[in-house]
């Protein structure tokens, strides 16, 4: 037993920490949220360069394997960082794509790509296709087929406006038959952990900038941070990040669809808190967008839920009774 | 980065298992907070040493088994599994024995520990006064020189098990002239059937005297029941009040068989849809603390102190526990009020944990402060 990072894996967090810290990633988040998807897209090359896109890829198609461990390490990192774009649903297409039955021309296609940070593609598994307006590829899945989309409806605004939305048209079928099933599902499970990953770095950048203001901003002359409801408020966000932590990496060593469901649960629940409070204890300047504590604010809830919601998730962990 | 068990460990489990298989009680033991309860659990203490399973990561010597914190965890999650007796010794062995470890002579070590392994000796704390809770520092009760020892005058209050315990550990101001109110306290031992102790049972919300009020009339207290250098007791005593928030007051074993109960009875019940968020919220915590110990664990195990992040635990688990009683008591309908159900007692010791080993407050005060960084204030 050794329920710790070991020392590459924390500094693989360390470093995208200090690459997308470097970068001007705020402005790049505004600009995808206004269709420009530029910045984006160099980030996204970077963090293929990192090897991010690569830890979902099998190694028969230029990837490494499904690295869950790492993918948890780096997702945490996009979160904090409120990276754009459909990070996490490239990675499921990856997997989806990786579980399709051996010489599959897709696979062949797409996933060097993906590893490499080529492409960027979505995947609609529900009612929207998440940027499918910046992607590469827009994969389609329903029941037991896998399609590519012919094309995709108007703009449907997110409350978080980097998330862009759009009803996915159904097009060519690239797959069918209960393996596609069986992959879908593994790939909704891998989406499901990943936005878990993701909603946990968005609650402790949420957190850490709070922290940051109260530690400045005097009321009655002194830090709002010395008094005790600020300090409950924000030690109460910290114990549920804490706690939602443990749970992201047990599900990344099993992998079984109950550990994600409850790393999720947690992780949105948490992050949503610390949103919360963040707003709250910013006051009215929090309430703003042009303040850039916005831009995680907004993803809190979206995150929360995305791919299986709090009610699905719970559902999840409980089985059936 | 694993979750794996060793074979050894694994073996370990399965031994604890077999013994526990063999030995627990069909029926629940009375109260232990009754006096009838407090002498069956006492025995029960007895047949638990007497394999070797009373206080597992002890040395050898005193009655252990040197397993290490992650044979510890294992043991804990196979007795709670095992709906084995709530544990009657817990405040030796989880408060005073570490002292003992850390502070205490080779002579108090022998002369203390193996009769608290044994249940022979079952201690109480004396912490809290009338005047001094949160603010322990500024507890009044005295020792006094004397010859080849010390008196003890003052009150003691809150103090746990004390109705039927056999001695008592806490704090006392040795040196009134100290400085600050943390200096000049001395961290002792005595007897509660000593000369001038006088022991007035309390009654908690369910009229169990689960902890009593000490009243101390020139006490006397030999210096060999005195624990490190008198007037270091506070340090002393701040060491064991860490390891109580830490990691081994309450263990995810406890937490884990209280979800699965609670989750069979929610399906014995029907599943009621309405419930069905709650008691995965009571699955998915017991499984959150269990990792989060886990990682602690890992960390210790890798040399690293833990520090302020015990708080963490503290008021995850106090607060976590309530929780799952209050779902199980919904979920009994109208018996969740009656006073002796399965639920009832286990309902209202945990409304005292967010209470109790330094308040939620408190904790909350040390996150902000130490882990956040935030200035300190005024309570």
């Amino acid at each position: 037993m050794r329920f710790l990072l070991e020392t590459e894996q924390a500094e693989f967090g360390r470093t995208l920490d200090r690459m997308l810290g470097a970068a001007d990633t705020p402005a790049a988040v505004r600009a995808w949220a206004g269709g420009d998807f530029g910045p984006g897209r160099a980030l996204w090359a970077r963090l293929a360069e990192a090897g991010v896109f690569a830890l979902a890829v099998p190694e028969t198609h230029e990837g490494l394997g499904l690295l869950p461990v790492e993918l948890a390490v780096a997702y945490v990192e996009l979160g904090r960082h409120a990276m754009p774009g459909p990070v996490v649903e490239t990675a499921a297409v990856a997997v989806l794509l990786g579980a399709l039955p051996d010489g599959s021309g897709v696979a062949k296609e797409w996933l060097p790509r993906i590893a490499g940070g080529d492409a960027a593609v979505t995947l609609a598994a529900g009612a929207y296709a998440l940027d499918a307006d910046a992607a590469d590829a827009v994969f389609v899945a329903a029941g037991d087929t896998l399609r590519t989309a012919a094309g995709h409806g108007p703009l449907r605004e997110s409350a978080d406006p980097a998330r862009r939305l759009f009803a996915a048209e159904d097009g060519e079928v690239l797959a069918r038959g209960p393996e596609v099933r069986a992959a879908v599902a593994r790939a909704a499970d891998l989406a499901t952990f990943l936005t878990a990953a993701q909603a946990l770095g968005t609650g402790l950048e949420l957190l850490r900038r709070t922290v940051e203001y109260a530690r400045q901003r005097e009321q009655f002359g002194v830090p709002i941070g010395s008094f005790q409801a600020v300090k409950h408020r924000l030690a109460d966000a910290l114990i549920g990040l804490e706690f939602a932590r443990p749970l992201l990496f047990g599900a990344a060593l099993s992998m079984t669809s109950a550990d994600i469901a409850a790393a999720k649960a947690a992780a949105g629940d948490a992050a949503y808190a610390a949103a919360r409070a963040a707003l709250q204890l910013h006051g009215a300047v929090g309430y703003t967008e042009e303040l850039d504590l916005s831009l995680w604010l907004r993803k809190a809830r979206p995150l929360r839920d995305a791919w299986w919601s709090p009610a699905v998730c719970r559902a999840r962990v409980t089985g059936s009774p | 980065m694993n979750l794996d068990f060793t074979p050894e460990e694994d073996a370990f489990r399965e031994e604890a298992r077999q013994w526990l298989a063999a030995h627990v009680p069909a029926e629940p033991l009375p109260s232990l907070e009754t006096g009838e309860g407090f002498a069956a659990h006492r025995a029960w203490e007895a047949e638990l040493h007497a394999d070797r399973w009373s206080v597992v990561s002890w040395p050898r010597e005193f009655g252990g088994r040197g397993a290490d914190i992650f044979r510890w965890l294992v043991f804990e999650e196979e007795y709670y599994a095992a709906g084995a007796p709530g544990r009657v010794s817990q405040n030796g062995i989880n408060l005073l024995a570490p002292t003992l470890f850390d502070h205490a002579t080779d002579e108090q070590r022998a002369r203390v520990l193996p009769s608290m392994a044994s249940g022979e000796v079952i201690w109480a704390q004396a912490w809290s006064e009338p005047e001094a809770g949160s603010d322990l520092a500024s507890l009044r009760a005295r020792a006094v020189r004397t010859d080849g020892g010390w008196l003890l005058h003052g009150q003691k209050t809150w103090s746990s098990r004390a109705a039927f315990a056999d001695r008592a550990f806490g704090i006392f101001r040795t040196d009134p002239e100290a400085a600050k109110p943390h200096h000049g306290l001395t961290y002792l031992m005595f007897d509660l059937k000593a000369p001038g102790v006088t022991v007035r049972p309390i009654g908690r919300l369910d009229g169990k005297p689960a902890f009593a009020e000490l009243f101390l009339d020139g006490v006397f207290v030999p210096d060999e029941d005195v624990i490190g250098q008198p007037g270091n007791g506070w340090r002393i005593a701040m060491s064991t009040t860490g390891n109580e928030r830490g990691l081994t007051l309450r263990s995810p074993g406890r937490f884990l068989a209280a979800a699965d109960r609670l989750a069979r009875l929610w399906r014995e019940r029907g599943a009621d849809p309405a419930l069905r968020g709650r008691v995965a919220d009571a699955l998915i915590g017991a499984r959150a603390y269990q990792l989060f110990t886990y990682a602690n664990a890992s960390r210790f195990a890798a040399g690293e102190r833990i520090g302020a992040e015990s708080s963490l635990n503290k008021v995850f688990w106090s607060e976590y526990d309530i929780a799952l009683h209050e779902t199980a008591l919904e979920l009994l309908g109208a018996d969740g009020e009656l006073a002796d159900g399965d639920w009832s007692e286990g309902y209202v010791f945990s409304l005292a944990g967010p209470i109790y080993a330094g308040t939620n407050e408190i904790q909350r005060d040390i996150i902000a402060e130490r882990l956040l960084g935030l200035p300190k204030g005024r309570r």
